[in-house]
């Protein structure tokens, strides 16, 4: 092994236009070290994974590769040099064959210039077969799951010889089962000797995966040090600035009466005998893994696909809710999971998003009340904390955790009695964390009763008054939030749990 | 809120808008020079009555493309639902009658539209390319080939009356384009179109009834085509077999010009109105000029590109 890093950043700064995205970052990269880069958004994590892809070059300082300074001009510089990059966005073709696109552009040709099929395909399953995973080469990559997807993406990386890897939230597309698959391919990577860089605003994978951990914090490097020798608070008081004590807060009072009553909900095959109460004022959280059923029971309970049977019933009285429409009226909401594809209006300004849902409280006499709108819009940027510049803004220029605040802004709006919230806190970093947290805590303070679909066992230990589990299709188990552990929960959504 | 003149001035240089008034009145002064007779109330009313059609149709144009669809059969509509006019004004049937069973005829024809899209999922592309055909078809079918012609007076006066000294089908097509203006603006139920045209799976979830706005919108169309459709046929004292060939593209290509986009969510009915008026003054200009009149089609599209590209340009999403 060699005396210097596999990469070292030395001394680097990049500024954009009336910010200083990174001042003065040194940083380094071990051979066969699975390095994770923490931050906020805006901390300069992003800025500087495209350093390194070659993406827009450093203002000052040295990128160094096997000890000798490297210049990357351009992305495909950056491959050359042995540097891959998989970013968030998924770059795969997704009506070609896994083959196709680990060898994009680099099929092996036969005379005349006609792909070599066999040869491709021998040569993938040979790389497929070498990180043990069972994949058909000639199968199309849309066919796979998400974590395959994510594995053919390392892969075309890896094959075309890099030998430093930076992986931009590698998880953030995946459920609970397929995070221990790829987790399991990263491990055999790193026995293999290739270094990686992992960006992560999954504290739990960070501790659970990496070697050591640095901090980013407004573009300065706040800390590098070994895992072992830190402990999740001294990470999010690194990233945060201060220190976080008490994420996810205490309910103010003891849930109320009930306030929905869910008889029997039913809607083979993703769901069956579903029944339970909430309460005014109650966070009831809805665990499971992934696939449990847990999105489509909402996506049933406010009318998106509605109950084939069952009985919801509101205050006692049965209701019927065949559409979102519906639900809307009834005072129940629904925070999707999928703000991007399913929530958000993202090419629209923030105002527009925000009062998307109720239309009719921001019109008289079916005109717009432009002056009540932008009103509204101010009051939530103002109430939720989001940052932006002018209410005016397209939701699509706002970071993950803004756009997640615009979401329930969205959803505030209809002033509901009974909010179901998927995921509130998917892809967020941990102060837009804590700020949704808090909103979660007032709503049910006043008196709104949350249903949490999280995936996150602390989050869903942490906020609510009672815990429900989810499996395959049915409700197995429910725990009283001072009883509730997380073996009880993961063992219950994992089949191990009692019945109710 | 307060906004200094400065930042007024911004947001309203900011739109599509300003550029085309901008555009359309130096083309204007420019061409006054070179010909003065072009500032003259009849270059003005002939303009205006050579777009009267494509106007009325680019109003509900406007609103689909806002919701994030378009329709092909737009000129097709115009032509069956001037026959039809026609057919029954021909035949002695009082003119309201014949307005009221062509402007029957289209709504019908966008409910179709609207359900073969919304029932059974063949997109908008598909849909009004197939009726677009069969409509034209249709039209041929009924007619016989033959133009018809020979209408009465009070049908006829639709098209060719005058009050104030203007022409009725700009009276007809001014009205339509200042109500959708206002409706599109300041209703709330119009306001669902920029949602669908959004993000469709979120305006589902956000209680909007997509599917049935999605037929509303077709519905429209449908009607507009034919109340343009009525008024050419009026105007011309004829209901020609080969009325609105090729309007279809024309119509999109104005409302794309006046700030929409193919992917929804955006675009205003006075824009449209503005790239209506920029196409029409732009073929004016080259029949003024005495350029040979097959250059037409030609400078329309490098028009559309350039404007399209300028304001990319401007928003810095041009590649």
């Amino acid at each position: 092994m060699s005396d210097w890093p596999a990469l070292e950043v030395r001394g680097i700064t990049k500024s954009f236009p009336g910010v200083v995205a990174l001042d003065r970052v040194s940083f380094d990269l071990r051979y066969g070290e699975l390095h994770a880069l923490c931050g906020e958004n805006g901390a300069g994590k992003s800025t500087l994974i495209h350093l390194l892809a070659g993406v827009y070059p450093p203002d000052s300082g040295e990128i160094l590769l096997d000890g000798r300074t490297v210049i990357l001009p351009n992305p495909h510089a950056a491959a050359v040099a042995g540097i891959g990059v998989v970013f968030q966005e998924r770059s795969l073709a997704p009506n070609l064959s896994v083959a196709e696109n680990v060898f994009a552009n680099r099929q092996p040709v036969r005379r005349g210039g006609r792909i070599d099929q066999p040869e491709l395909h021998r040569r993938t399953a040979e790389l497929l077969a070498r990180f043990g995973l069972e994949v058909d080469p000639r199968l199309p990559v849309a066919s796979l799951t998400a974590a395959r997807q994510q594995m053919v993406e390392i892969l075309k990386a890896v094959s075309l010889g890099s030998r430093v890897l930076i992986l931009d939230e590698p998880t953030s597309s995946l459920a609970t089962a397929e995070v221990e698959h790829l987790f399991a391919n990263l491990r055999a990577l790193r026995a293999d000797g290739l270094s990686m860089i992992y960006v992560s605003h999954h504290l739990r994978e960070v501790f659970e995966l990496s070697d050591r951990i640095t901090v980013l914090r407004d573009g300065r490097h706040q800390l590098t040090a070994p895992t072992g020798e830190l402990t999740e608070d001294d990470l999010v008081r690194s990233m945060v600035g201060r220190a976080v004590t008490d994420l996810y807060g205490k309910p103010a009072a003891p849930p109320g009466e009930v306030v929905l009553a869910v008889e029997d909900a039913a809607r083979p095959p993703d769901f069956a005998g579903v029944s339970f109460t909430l309460r005014h004022g109650e966070i009831l959280g809805l665990a499971g893994l992934a696939g449990a059923g847990r999105t489509e029971l909402a996506r049933g309970l406010i009318g998106a696909e509605p109950l084939t049977a069952g009985r919801i019933l509101l205050h006692g009285r049965p209701i019927a809710v065949r559409s979102p429409r519906q639900a809307i009226a009834h005072k129940l909401a629904y925070l999707t999971e999928d703000r991007k594809l399913q929530g958000l209006f993202l090419d629209q300004p923030l105002r527009d998003n925000l009062v998307a849902a109720a239309l009719g409280r921001f019109s008289k006499a079916g005109l717009l009340d432009q002056p009540a709108i932008t009103a509204y819009a101010e009051n939530s940027r103002a109430e939720l904390g989001i940052v932006t510049p002018s209410v005016a803004q397209r939701v699509v220029n706002l970071s993950g955790g803004n756009q997640q605040k615009v979401l329930l802004g969205l959803w505030l709006a209809t002033e509901p009695e009974v909010l179901i919230a998927d995921e509130p806190t998917r892809g967020v970093d941990v102060g837009a964390r804590s700020e949704i947290y808090r909103q979660l805590r007032a709503l049910a303070g006043r008196g709104v009763a949350i249903l949490l679909i999280s995936s996150d066992p602390p989050e869903v230990l942490g906020l609510s008054d009672r815990v429900l589990v989810m499996r395959a299709g049915r409700l197995v188990a429910e725990i009283p939030g001072a009883e509730a552990t997380e073996e009880r929960v993961v063992a219950a959504a994992a089949g191990m749990g009692e019945r109710v | 809120m307060k906004r200094s003149l400065r930042e007024q001035i911004e947001r309203l240089t900011d739109r599509r808008e300003f550029m085309l008034v901008y555009l359309i009145v130096l083309g204007g002064i420019a061409l006054s020079f070179a010909k003065p007779e072009f500032l003259s109330r009849e270059t003005f009313s002939a303009v205006l009555l050579s777009v009267a059609d494509q106007s009325i149709i680019a109003v509900g144009m406007t609103i689909l493309l806002v919701a994030g669809a378009f329709d092909l059969s737009v000129g097709s509509t115009l032509a069956l639902t001037g026959l039809v006019a026609a057919v029954f004004a021909g035949k002695g049937y009082p003119a309201g009658v014949a307005v009221l069973m062509a402007l029957g005829t289209g709504t019908l024809i966008g409910v179709t539209n609207g359900l073969i899209i919304t029932e059974l999922g063949i997109n908008p592309f598909i849909t009004t390319l197939g009726t677009m055909s069969l409509l034209r078809g249709l039209v041929l079918v009924i007619s016989g080939g033959q133009n018809v012609s020979g209408l009465p007076e009070s049908f006829t006066v639709l098209g060719q009356g005058r009050l104030l000294g203007v022409q009725a089908p700009i009276w007809v097509a001014l009205a339509v384009v200042g109500l959708g203006h206002w409706l599109l603006s300041q209703t709330r139920f119009f306001r669902q179109s920029y949602y669908i045209g959004g993000n469709e799976k979120a305006a589902v979830l956000s209680g909007i009834d997509v599917k049935r706005m999605t037929v509303f919108h077709f519905a429209l169309v449908g009607f507009l085509a034919a109340l343009a459709g009525v008024v050419v046929t009026a105007r011309h004292g004829t209901a020609s077999t080969t009325a609105g060939q090729g309007l279809e593209l024309k119509v999109i290509a104005a409302v794309i010009l006046g700030g929409a986009s193919l992917k929804g969510g955006e675009g205003t009915v006075f824009g449209a109105f503005l790239g209506t008026l920029m196409m029409a003054v732009i073929i004016s200009s080259i029949n003024l000029l005495g350029v040979d009149l097959n250059w037409v089609d030609c400078v329309l599209g490098a028009a559309l590109l350039l404007a399209v590209a300028a304001d990319m340009l401007s928003r810095g999403e041009l590649r």
